[in-house]
This record gives C-alpha cells, structure tokens and sequence, in this order.
C-alpha cells in the first residue's frame, strides 16, 4: 500500500466516510470529523505511519491536504 | 484579533499590557454581541449600558452565569451551530446550554492547548482518564465532564479509561496501561470527585501498589463534595502522594461556560488567569472591584466567545486574588483561590454532578 492509500484509508475507516469524499475535505466541515474524530484519525495516522504527533500539529491538522504536509515534519510523504 | 493574542505565549503579559488587549477584545466582543444576540441586547439596553462610557474590561456588563439555563444565549444562527455544550446540572436543576459554532469550538481547543502546555511540555504522554467512556458517547451535545476530557484529550498520546461504564475501576485496563508504559511519564486525567472516589478510594482497598512518582495529574470541577467528606487540598495530595508516589498534581478552575479558559494551579498552590482571560472579584453589596486578599463574588472574562455573549459573566462562587504578576512560579498575571461556592448556589461543579445522582 502507498502512503497516499494508507493515509486515505485513515480517513475513511475512522471517519466512516467514502473516498470521493476525502479530496479537500476540512475538519468540521462533516458531522465526523468533529473532535472526536479528529482525535481517532491523529491515532490512526500515528500508528500506521508509526510516528508521534505534537499538540500543535494536531491542531494545524484543519483538512486533508494540510495533514499531508504536516506529515512531512515526520517523515512521511505522501 | 483573538489570532494575535494566540500568538502571545499565555503567561507573558504584564497587567497595563494586559489590561489593554483584554479591553480591547472585550469591548469588541461585547458590541459583537450586541449586534448579534438580540437577548444580549435587551439586557444591555435595559441596564442603560453605553460602551463609549468603559474606559477598561472591569466597566463592561456581566451576566449572571445561571442566564444561561433561563435562556437560549446565542449570537450564531440555528444553521451554524457545530455543538451545543451543556453544564452538569442534576436531575431537578437546570442546565446551562451553550451554543459553538466551529470558530469558537476551535479557538477553545487552541487556548486550552496553550495554557495546559505551560504545564505539561508540549509533547505527548500516555494518558489514564479516571473516568467512564460512555461520558463522551452522544457527540453532539456534551456534558462539562465530556468536554473537559475531549479538550484534554489532546494532551493523549495512547489513552485508557480507568472506570467501566458502571464507574467501578477497571484493574486490569490499568494495569495493562502502566505495564504497557511502564517508566514513561504519564499524565493522569479526571474530575476530582471522581479521582478521590473512584481513583485513590479504590487504590487504598487492593494491595497492588503503583508507581506513578513520574507522571501528572490534571484534575477539575470541584471541590463541593469532597468538603462534605473533609478531604482538604493539601490531604488530596499528600495522600495521592502516599499511595502511588504521585507528586505532580495541579488543580484547575474552569467552567462550561467559558470552556478553554481553565486556570491552572502552579507549582505553588495558585490558579493562574493566562492572557485568554481574567478574573475580577466582586463585593456583593455593590458589586465594585475587591481588593486583593479580600474575598468576593468571581467574576470571569475570557476573549473566546463569539458564537454566545458568554465573555464576562458573573459566577456563583467566592474567591480571592492573591496577587498578580509576581507568583514565585514566574507565570503573569493575576493568581487567586476558590473559597467554594457562595451560599444559595446551587450543587453545579463537573464532577459534583455524579454525585447528587448518587
């Protein structure tokens, strides 16, 4: 699996949501991505790129595009 | 404007620096919500209140907290609320509703990430909630004690419930966390109620000792119902210390209403108002600033509320500022204590709530 499909599949198991929906989605802009799931999918991402995220980038982490270049602080691209 | 002062580190300013960004921020959230909230309006009209007469945020109106159990408060249309927060009032009481939209929600998580960080560093640690996880189960609408676990829960890195949904504490789950953890620093989270009662209660009963002299606990909502079993501060401590070695402990004073502006409690024994908010002291005859050391009504003010005109309300509790700007700990601004609530009040504190349910 490329990095691309393993972050898009965090997104979509955690949120419940499809993968048409992922392309410039925003956190909050889904009843799913609300805090509750922000905090599942920063876990799924977290143990599937086997990676430790700070505070502060959680809470930059405001939509999907923005996540993959945050990702990039640990290494991971997407 | 509340983007520049996220910018500030949250215990920087002096009080004429502070003193000027508050009234700022204020004023303009209180015409905001003049503009916005037709309730809001009213009242401030009705009290003959003219923004052009407030040299500083100590002139800007109040709201007794309770309003908000009386009346819907918003200054956000239907469509655009993101969550509705709910205070722990009990069966028979009411509860206060407040209403986020997605700016509000996300600046409280933002404030509350910064002032917290002053304490824990802000990188990640294993995290034990002393408390149920069917708290969180409706995530629509949340109780204090949902939200206060939520907003924390970024400080989480792998996280654990240490009660069942029956709140009995879960051995097991424990002691596979720590096991799990073991030598890291753990930060430990829960309702002070809860911690006591659930949490150190537990503890004492079984053999099993734990070694927590690494780890940190944040804990909130009221002391209330540990009066009723004369448990004091420095006994919550001292006995936590005891039984598991835990020594890093801070208390925090905070409310739904205002949630994200928590005051935390120093290395030194003080709740702390960061550049997000402020206390202000109030006799009850007059309702004019008390002096410091002088006990009085505590009036809170917070520059995050958009979506409601919850910025400067008047609470039900007593308190006293014991100074500003010159804590030993180092952090500015105004350090004070919570004496409990004024008499009359009602039983309204997070983890008070579980226990008149009881």
């Amino acid at each position: 699996m490329t990095n691309l499909q393993k972050y898009e599949n965090a997104f979509i198991e955690t949120l419940g949501i499809e993968q048409n929906q992922t392309t410039n989605l925003e956190y909050q802009a889904i009843p799913e991505w609300d805090s509750i799931g922000h905090m599942s999918l920063i876990t799924a991402l977290e143990d599937v790129f086997d990676i430790m995220m700070d505070t502060d980038d959680i809470i930059d982490f405001s939509s999907f595009e923005k996540g993959k270049e945050l990702l990039k602080k640990y290494d991971v691209q997407i | 404007m509340f983007n520049e002062i996220l910018q500030l580190s949250p215990f920087s300013l002096s009080k004429s620096e502070k003193e000027l960004l508050l009234t700022r921020r204020l004023s303009e959230l209180t015409n905001h919500h003049i503009k916005n909230c037709p309730e809001y309006a009213s009242i401030l009209s009705g009290i003959g209140f003219d923004i052009a007469e407030c040299g500083s945020y100590y002139d800007l109106p109040f709201l007794p907290v309770s309003l908000f159990k009386e009346l819907d408060l918003k200054s956000i249309t239907q469509e655009e609320i993101f969550k509705v927060m709910t205070s722990s009032g009990t069966t028979g009481q009411a509860v206060s509703k407040i209403y986020l939209d997605k700016t509000t929600a996300n600046n409280q998580q933002k404030a509350l990430a910064k002032i917290v960080s002053e304490f824990t560093g802000s990188s990640r640690m294993p995290m034990l909630i002393i408390d149920s996880p069917s708290v969180i189960k409706n995530r629509t609408m949340f109780s204090a004690r949902g939200a206060g676990i939520l907003g924390f829960s970024i400080f989480g890195a792998d996280k654990a419930y240490a009660l069942n949904d029956d709140m009995e504490i879960d051995l097991p789950a424990i002691e596979a966390f720590f096991e799990k953890h073991s030598g890291k620093r753990i930060l430990l989270f829960g309702f002070t109620f809860m911690v006591w009662s659930h949490f150190y209660k537990e503890l004492l009963k079984i053999k099993h000792r734990f070694d927590l002299h690494n780890g940190i606990l944040i804990h909130g909502g009221g002391w209330k119902k540990l009066v009723g079993e004369s448990v004091s501060k420095s006994e919550f401590k001292s006995k936590l210390t005891d039984i598991c070695g835990l020594n890093d402990i801070h208390d925090y004073y905070g409310m739904v209403e205002q949630t994200g502006c928590i005051y935390m409690e120093c290395e030194h024994g003080h709740l702390h108002a960061s550049i997000f908010s402020d206390v202000i002291t109030r006799r009850h005859i007059d309702f004019s600033p008390c002096e410091f050391g002088e006990p009085g009504i505590v009036q809170v003010v917070s520059v995050l509320p958009e979506s409601y005109p919850g910025h400067s309300l008047l609470t039900e509790d007593e308190g006293v500022i014991l100074g500003e700007d010159d804590c030993p700990c180092g952090r500015k601004g105004k350090y004070f204590q919570i004496n409990g609530r004024l008499k009359m009040a009602e039983i309204r504190g997070c983890s008070d709530t579980y226990a008149v349910n009881r």
